[in-house]
């Protein structure tokens, strides 16, 4: 997994063990090496493969099948396996074997050209956050092929472009793209209403930022929330146009933030039922009291990154509560135990290391 | 063959967006997802802006919330909104009035006989109307409830209003995502949590029926949206538990790569491209011509690169700015590097690549004429996905629900109709 080899990296030095994005993406699993360029590697794949129910790849297309395990290959060693598999651009079309990075394919496939301020270059999302939503569309359809599984005992090959996946996503670009259709109009970069509302969205305060909505429709609940005459003549009431009153209400209002930190004002705002947030830093989130007491970070041990607290799951199921159980495995950490439940002995296993199988 | 989620009755309560996408989810795959909707209700930011929107509203807005087709309300103008219609293929709809006792009796009698329930409405409402998961697995002990909202249904913020922008503010992606040179006030609005929340509302509904079919059970499912989206910034969280370090954006650069967003020829004409190595640095050399500067010696190793991006970032867009896009990204795809046009709307509607996949999807509804829509985010080999429904007026299917599904008599559908439960239009008294 070349993801082993891309930093960020745990105590910054790099290693197969160390990057931050692989530990974070493979807790809960078991790790083997298995080298399917080798004949033995092959025979290998194929005995576990007989008793597996979901293969998930993301070879670039055609090198799966070039090593003699194709959907129908698959699926002649078993019958109702689910083969995902996830490329850049999908299995087939013109751009199919193109490179591409997390930002190419945003700036192909996303809502990049109107993310930013027209006047600067289009903006992508924070790295790694698209392609883990590529990965939880993948597992969408994946989870659906297993209930056909489970319902029919038949399998499924599924073709996860990550290009279509940012493409349907309803962060704007799906609906852009029927917006477009509609009226002929594309989403454009538009200068933030951040001046031209008051409050604005973000406001500066003791200790960084908070994010509030407020417009005509939350302006009387503002009203009530600050509780200070000054506000209540009804002057600034949206939209605020005159700038010698934008001035006025400026004047006020960035030193009542100021004297106040993000959670004390997100608390008061709250209070009255406006939507507020403060804007977080990662430190802020870790420390964030809700999340502690929903206990959302979980510690875990890894044998050589350490122990550390980690986001937890997406979801709470109180029917059967998922669990964290463990770190991610380190490189082949459970090659004895996985080859050894098909019947290789520790000698095998030798024979198979120094031949270059696992 | 049938598709995957064949004969699984879903109960769509999503609004907004999260919502209604992780219902379309389930829809494409199969189920039978009905919207349950209210004509005496109008859920903010859903089926439109207002009920009926005046010209100056629908003109003064982004094309996503103004874009109704040649910018007119119509007739149903519920029924023509384009961040609606979006997700709204494949479902049926049919309407009740959840804040009336008998609205709440049909509900329940609907509940007992659907096998997934899917809502974001603000915490505590459908509890309010005694259709909590509690409530409703008395009627049905195999639903799977699965309730969405921004912090989850405990803690001290369960009761926090959030919208989508909010989210993204808590969650700490605001921070992570702004320019480089700007502070977090120059971004622009995004609602990536809710896109992501959509993913997990459906993988978890689907996941809970794969565990019913073992111990005949269904389950509540509590998606906190900003504890799932935290999850896409997982490395960020170990950068400062493990390494100490508070992670600040990066704009559009990489953590070790060259890589930016660069202008070509023309007006608002952008590639994105990434220079992952040694090999790709100088593939780019090569296809720039050797620019001037281009062999200093620290740019012989890629940390050397990186920390002289500034310069580097000169050099492609010395390049770059005089080439029309195609031809510079043709130039640079030609030698292995991993770059591409920064399309907008027009591009992607126009591109070749998504038309040879046959991705997007021409529907006829009768509000809206026949369009094209974006596609499926997948495709299934043995059984195909398709667009079995239009995007669905309100109230379309109340007919189906009511007569067929709950057996009402003739004279009972008139009643309910006469009562506000039954309609296709939403009372005058909404705006």
């Amino acid at each position: 997994d070349l993801m082993r080899h891309i930093g960020p990296f745990a105590g910054d030095t790099p290693g197969p063990d160390n990057s931050l994005s692989f530990l974070h993406l493979n807790v809960n699993k078991r790790g083997v090496t298995l080298n399917i360029g080798t004949k033995s590697g092959q025979s290998i794949l194929a005995e576990l493969v007989r008793d597996t129910d979901v293969v998930v790849e993301s070879f670039r297309p055609g090198v799966l099948p070039a090593l003699g395990f194709s959907y129908d290959a698959l699926r002649a060693i078993n019958p109702k396996i689910v083969l995902t598999s996830i490329s850049n651009f999908g299995q087939t079309g013109p751009y199919r074997d193109l490179p591409a990075s997390e930002i190419v394919l945003y700036g192909m496939g996303h809502a990049m050209f109107g993310t930013g301020q027209p006047d600067a270059e289009p903006a992508s999302m924070a790295p790694r956050v698209n392609l883990q939503f590529a990965g939880q569309t993948a597992a969408v359809a994946t989870m659906a092929a297993v209930l056909r599984q489970q319902s029919s005992g038949e399998g499924e090959w599924i073709d996860c472009s990550i290009m279509e996946a940012f493409t349907s996503s309803v962060d704007r670009r799906a609906i852009s793209l029927t917006a477009y259709d509609y009226t002929g109009e594309k989403m454009v970069r538009m200068a933030s209403v951040q001046g031209i509302s008051a409050p604005p969205p973000f406001n500066p305060c003791a200790d960084g930022y908070f994010h509030m909505t407020v417009g005509i429709v939350w302006w009387d609940t503002f009203v009530a929330a600050v509780n200070e005459d000054f506000l209540r003549d009804g002057r600034f009431t949206p939209p605020l146009q005159d700038p010698l009153l934008r001035e006025e209400f400026d004047a006020f209002w960035i030193p009542w933030c100021m004297d106040r930190t993000k959670r004390e004002i997100v608390q008061i705002f709250q209070a009255k039922g406006l939507p507020a947030a403060p804007v977080n830093t990662i430190a802020d989130l870790v420390e964030d009291p809700h999340l502690q007491v929903r206990g959302f970070f979980r510690q875990l041990a890894h044998a050589t990154a350490g122990p550390a607290l980690y986001a937890g799951l997406p979801f709470q199921m109180h029917g059967t509560p998922g669990e964290m159980r463990a770190a991610a495995p380190r490189l082949g950490e459970h090659n004895a135990e996985v080859f050894g439940a098909l019947g290789y002995t520790v000698d095998d296993l030798q024979v198979l290391s120094a031949t270059g199988a696992i | 063959m049938a598709l995957p989620l064949e004969g699984i009755r879903v109960l769509d309560l999503g609004v907004v967006l999260a919502g209604p996408q992780a219902a379309l989810l389930l829809a494409d795959l199969g189920a039978e997802v009905i919207r349950v909707e209210s004509t005496q209700y109008f859920p903010p930011q859903t089926r439109g802006i207002f009920a009926h929107p005046t010209k100056e509203a629908i003109m003064a807005s982004i094309p996503s919330a103004g874009g109704y087709p040649n910018r007119e309300a119509g007739e149903r103008p519920w029924n023509r909104f384009p961040w609606f219609n979006t997700t709204a293929r494949n479902k049926k709809s049919m309407t009740v009035d959840l804040k009336k006792q008998r609205g709440q009796e049909i509900f329940r009698k609907l509940a007992a006989i659907s096998d997934v329930l899917l809502t974001n409405q603000s915490p505590g409402s459908l509890e309010g109307f005694g259709l909590g998961y509690d409530d409703l697995r008395r009627v049905n002990p195999r639903l799977v409830y699965v309730g969405a909202s921004s912090f989850g249904s405990s803690g001290p913020y369960a009761s926090y209003k959030a919208l989508g922008l909010q989210m993204e503010a808590y969650a700490g992606h605001d921070l992570l995502r702004r320019y480089r040179d700007r502070d977090v006030s120059s971004n622009t609005w995004a609602v990536t949590a809710d896109a992501a929340g959509a993913m997990s509302m459906a993988l978890a509904a689907q996941m809970a029926l794969f565990s019913r079919a073992k111990t005949g059970r269904g389950q509540y499912i509590d998606v906190s949206m900003v504890e799932n989206f935290v999850g896409l910034l997982g490395h960020a969280v170990l950068d400062y538990t493990m390494n100490d370090r508070v992670p600040d954006s990066l704009g559009n650069r990489d953590y070790a790569a060259i890589q930016g967003c660069y202008p070509c020829a023309g007006e608002d004409r952008w590639l994105v491209l990434t220079l992952g190595d040694d090999a790709a640095w100088q593939a780019f050399c090569r296809v720039a011509g050797n620019p001037a500067g281009c062999d200093d010696p620290r740019f012989a190793t890629a940390s050397g690169r990186y920390r002289a991006h500034d310069e580097i970032d000169a050099i492609i867009s010395a390049w770059t700015r005089g080439r029309p896009r195609e031809e510079a990204v043709n130039c640079l795809r030609a030698k292995g590097i991993m770059a591409g046009p920064v399309m907008d709307d027009a591009d992607a509607m126009a591109d070749p690549h998504l038309a040879a996949r046959g991705y997007f999807v021409e529907v006829e509804q009768a509000d809206t004429g026949l369009h094209r829509y974006p596609g499926f985010p997948y495709r299934f080999h043995n059984t195909p996905l398709e667009v079995r429904l239009a995007p669905v007026g309100l109230g379309e299917h109340n007919e189906y629900v009511y007569k067929t599904l709950l057996g009402v008599s003739d004279a009972e559908y008139a009643e309910l109709e006469a009562e506000g439960h039954i309609g296709t239009e939403f009372a005058p008294h909404i705006r």
